[in-house]
This record gives C-alpha cells, structure tokens and sequence, in this order.
C-alpha cells in the first residue's frame, strides 16, 4: 500500500449514474487486477473504496456509481489533486485461470473485470466476458472489452439490449474453464449454485479503513475469519460461507 | 529524557503518541508503512479470554467528523495473541507495548492478565471496563464504580505491571468511576472510549450498522475528551491517558494541558495511517510555536 496524490484527469458520465475517473500519478502500488483504492474527500471523514479498473503507464481508471454523498461529491470534480491508498486488498488469482476463464461483472462490479479480461488475454486465453445489467440506459464498457478481443455477451433483466435475463443464464450456456466475478450478492449466490468450476468472487462491505486495521469488513470462511480489505476482496469459491 | 519524552509509571516513552487499541492491530500493518519504533507505544488490539469473531456486518457508519464502529472485539483470543500476534509484533517493535484487555466476568480480565503478564514485551495493561459492542460485559463494568473497581482489585493481583483503567464517557459521573479504580489500586486512567452513538440509512430506512448501535469517535469527540481529562485529572493522583478525537500535534497539546500525561490516537489512523508519524514530527515545531520548551512540563497545566 503507497499513500499518494494523483491528478484528477478525466471525470465522465457513461451512463446517468456511473463515471469513469482518470487519475495520474505514482500508481506503482497497484500490483493485481481486482484491487482497490481508497479515496479522501475533503468534508467527509472516510475514505472512499473505489475498485481499480485498469492501470497503464501512471493513469490510473477507476469507474464508479453516485451512491451517496462522497460518490457525488466525486462526480462533480473537473480538476486538482486526491489523496489516495493506493494497491489495497489482494486482487484476482490469474494463475488459477485455465485456457477458457468466464468473466462475469453485474453493474458497477464490471469495472475490475476490465484490467483482469486485458491480463488473461495479454497471457493467450480465451476469455469470455459476461457484463450483466437491468436496462439497455445502465449498459457500459461492452465496446471497450470488445476491443481487448474477448467474446462479449451483454444481459439485461428487463431484455432491453443484448440477451435476456442474469449473467447465470449466459453462463449456463457457455464452456468456461473458470470463472472471475464481482457484482451484487444475489448475483454472486446465483453464480456460486450455477457454476460447473472452481472460481474467484469479489466481496463488497462498509469499511472503515481499507488497510486491515480496524476490523471493520470482516466475514468468515471456510479457512478461517478474513478481512474483505486485506485477505479480500477477492475469496476463492471453495472458501466462501454464506450468511443469511 | 527529549524534549518530547514523558514518564508512563515509571517506563520512559520518547514521545506521548500512542495509537489506540482497536485501530492498530498488533502493529506489524502499520510497520509495513514506517517504522513504528518512532512512536511512544502502542496499545494492541482489545484481547479477550476466548476467541471471538465480533459483530455481524455491517459494523462501520460514516458520521459527521467521526465513525460509528461495532466490531464486537473481534481477536483470536489470548492464547493465540500470546503464541501468534506477539512474536510478529515483536519483529517489528522494539519497545514495551500496551496490552489492551476485556472481559465479560471480573474472573475472565483476571484469567487474561496472568496470561500476558508473563510477556516481557508488555509494559502496561489497559483494562477496557468500556466497550460499548458487547452485551453482559464490557461498559456495563465501566458504568459502575463498584464493579470498576471490583476488575481493578482482581487485575492488581495477578500482574505487578501498571494498569490502566479505561473508561467509559457513556455515564452520568465519571469522575467518581475514575476515584474507585483509583481507590482500587489503578496505576493510571484511559479515558473517553467511545460515545454510543447510532446512524438511520435513509434509503434502506434501517440502521447502517448490524449491531443497530456502535461507538462514535473521531475529531467530533475531541471536546467531550478534554473535558472528561480535565475532571478526572483535577479528582484523581494517578497519570492519565487523554483519548478521544485526537488528530494533530495541536490536540495532543490540548490533550496534555487538560491533564494527559500521554495521549492515544484512535479513529484517525483508519482515515491516514501515517497520522501518528506526523504527529511525532510536527510537535517539536508545534511547541516552539506556543512557547513550551518540554512537553512535561505542560501536563495538568491548566487549573
């Protein structure tokens, strides 16, 4: 983990409610895809999680939804510096991928599948994406996975744009060596039931510092309590205990 | 002794900065990110008889100023505190360390003391009689200055290690809490844990936090702090441990003119982790600025 200051570069609406943030600066700390960084927002007393989209010579991506007040508060930002943790949590595991993984993100979960679909492609896999949302207005980032060379399938539960129904119901149909995902819990619980394989699952939870300090996102699993922070966010399938 | 060094019943630390329990783990995070040897101590995270996991999630609310936190005292327990979390603190920190202790019976505090009193690397013990995320336990012994002093009798026999009582500010007088631990034999007093305190998400149209409550701390507390210092400093003749709300070299100084004879740093290390290096750093410029030559000569200073 590095604490450093990057420059707001680009901050642009893709759809109502979700914007893409560049940030440029000493991004060295970032070291997986499926990391986060934690961002400070002047009036506000916590830091930001905000997960990592892509990196690429210092200009750090990050994608995020208007929330609350920090995310719109982000929104509205044009220029000047942010005070960032940089390269929090652990990240996806790329060696356990087979030559066919299966990418699944649902709505603002999508953004760290991005750097993750370039990595394994980088690597000679064939990588199927599937991006999950509920309408054709909620839609981003089919076109820029497209041209990493994945196959790309887009849902929507209403049927709006590309095939109807959830990311399972891709995933039913498509041969995968093993699966990546993050998106909501119901959307990771129906993945857990539906997958043939073993995979990675990215976990979301309040915290309070980000860095494994205060215990705050802590959650329990088959090898023992772990923090969605610091040994998270990305749980292997094998691991996970649901808690209902 | 520096300018900064301070006396903590009779162990010399270098400076009064000490990251307070619960939000510093047992150190070895932070020492991935400076060297921790540059802070007076630290008090580890809470430490119990048994392991316990804590509070469902979620466990963290955002407030004005401040969090709400209702971890439960999540901690592997004494034994392994003892066999796991000790020796990985010990590569990392040089110095005596602040053992941080609950208890839901005045037999369980008893039981955990003797255990780590056996640890050369402790300095002091913390007796936490004030933990708001716990039921049958925890603040319900600091809320009562006979049962406050019923931990104290009991931890006094099982160590000769100073202890320190740390107190609740979720109570009607503190000051007669802090003078029956002291009757009881407390070396020194830790005090404000945190406020109860409670958040209502507006969307959802429940509370933010599993737990419904938590404890509040961070920068809006800081006056509630010193004025808790303050009384408890003009009642008792024991040191005290000023906490609540500091964030900058500024607070420490108020912090010690209330009374503090050292000073924890609680909540704002989730916000910056280095926030106790700089705090170290800026005090000597701090006090030049306000005129003080040597930080011990500040403390209690105000009447």
């Amino acid at each position: 983990m590095k604490q450093v200051f990057l420059d707001i570069i680009e901050n642009i609406p893709l759809t109502k409610n979700v914007y893409k943030m560049k940030l440029f600066g000493d991004t060295s700390a970032i070291t997986a895809s499926g990391q986060f960084v934690n961002i400070l927002l002047d009036g506000l007393y916590l830091r930001r999680p905000i997960s990592v989209c892509d990196v690429e010579d210092k200009v750090l991506t990050i994608i995020y939804k208007v929330v609350g007040k920090g995310t719109e508060q982000m929104s509205k930002m044009t220029e000047g510096k942010l005070d960032v943790l940089c390269g929090l949590g652990n990240g996806y595991d790329l060696t356990l991928s087979g030559d066919a993984p299966i990418l699944l993100g649902g709505g603002v979960g999508v953004p760290p599948l991005y750097m993750l679909a370039k990595k394994l492609i980088a690597e000679g896999k064939k990588v199927s994406v599937v991006l999950g949302f509920n309408t054709a207005d909620e839609v981003f980032y089919e076109k820029e996975f497209k041209e990493l060379g994945a196959d790309v399938t887009v849902t929507t539960v209403d049927g709006s744009y590309g095939t109807k129904g959830f990311v399972t119901t891709v995933m039913e149909n498509t041969d995968y060596s093993y699966f990546y995902t993050c998106g909501p819990e119901p959307m990771l619980k129906a993945i857990y039931k539906t997958s043939k394989t073993s995979g990675q699952m990215s976990f979301e939870e309040r915290m309070g510092c980000g860095f494994g300090a205060c215990m705050g996102c802590s959650c329990k699993t088959i090898t023992g309590n772990k923090r969605i922070c610091k040994e998270g966010p990305v749980l292997k399938k094998e691991d996970i205990i649901w808690e209902d | 002794m520096g300018r900064l060094s301070v006396d903590l019943c009779g162990i010399t630390l270098d400076n009064p900065i000490i990251p307070a329990s619960g939000t510093f783990g047992y150190g070895y995070e932070f020492a991935e990110l400076y060297d921790i040897n540059m802070l007076g101590t630290f008090s580890f995270k809470g430490t119990t008889k048994d392991a316990r996991f804590g509070n469902p999630t979620p466990r963290i609310a955002e407030c004005t100023a401040g969090m709400i936190n209702a971890v439960g005292l999540q901690n592997p327990g004494v034994e392994k505190v003892i066999s796991e979390e000790l020796p990985k603190m010990r590569k990392v920190f040089d110095k005596k360390v602040m053992a941080n202790v609950s208890g839901f019976a005045v037999e369980d505090y008893a039981y955990t003391c003797e255990k780590l009193d056996a640890c050369d690397e402790i300095g002091w013990f913390e007796v936490n009689v004030s933990c708001p995320n716990v039921h049958g336990g925890g603040m319900s012994f600091g809320t009562s200055p006979e049962m406050a002093a019923k931990v104290t009798e009991a931890v006094k026999k099982v160590t000769n290690k100073p202890i320190f009582i740390k107190l609740s500010p979720n109570v009607t007088d503190i000051v007669s809490i802090a003078k029956a631990c002291e009757d009881a034999g407390a070396d020194g007093i830790s005090l404000i844990n945190t406020l109860l305190g409670m958040r209502i998400d507006l969307r959802t149209k429940k509370p933010v936090i599993a737990n419904k409550m938590g404890g509040f701390s961070g920068s809006a507390i800081f006056p509630v702090a010193v004025r808790m210092v303050y009384q408890v400093a003009n009642a008792v003749n024991i040191p005290i441990i000023g906490m609540g709300g500091v964030s900058t070299a500024e607070d420490v100084i108020e912090m010690m003119l209330a009374g503090a004879t050292a000073v924890q740093v609680g909540a704002a290390n989730l916000v910056n982790p280095f926030v106790c290096r700089d705090i170290i750093n800026d005090l000597p410029s701090v006090m030049d600025k306000y005129g003080i030559e040597d930080l011990k000569s500040i403390i209690g200073g105000v009447k």
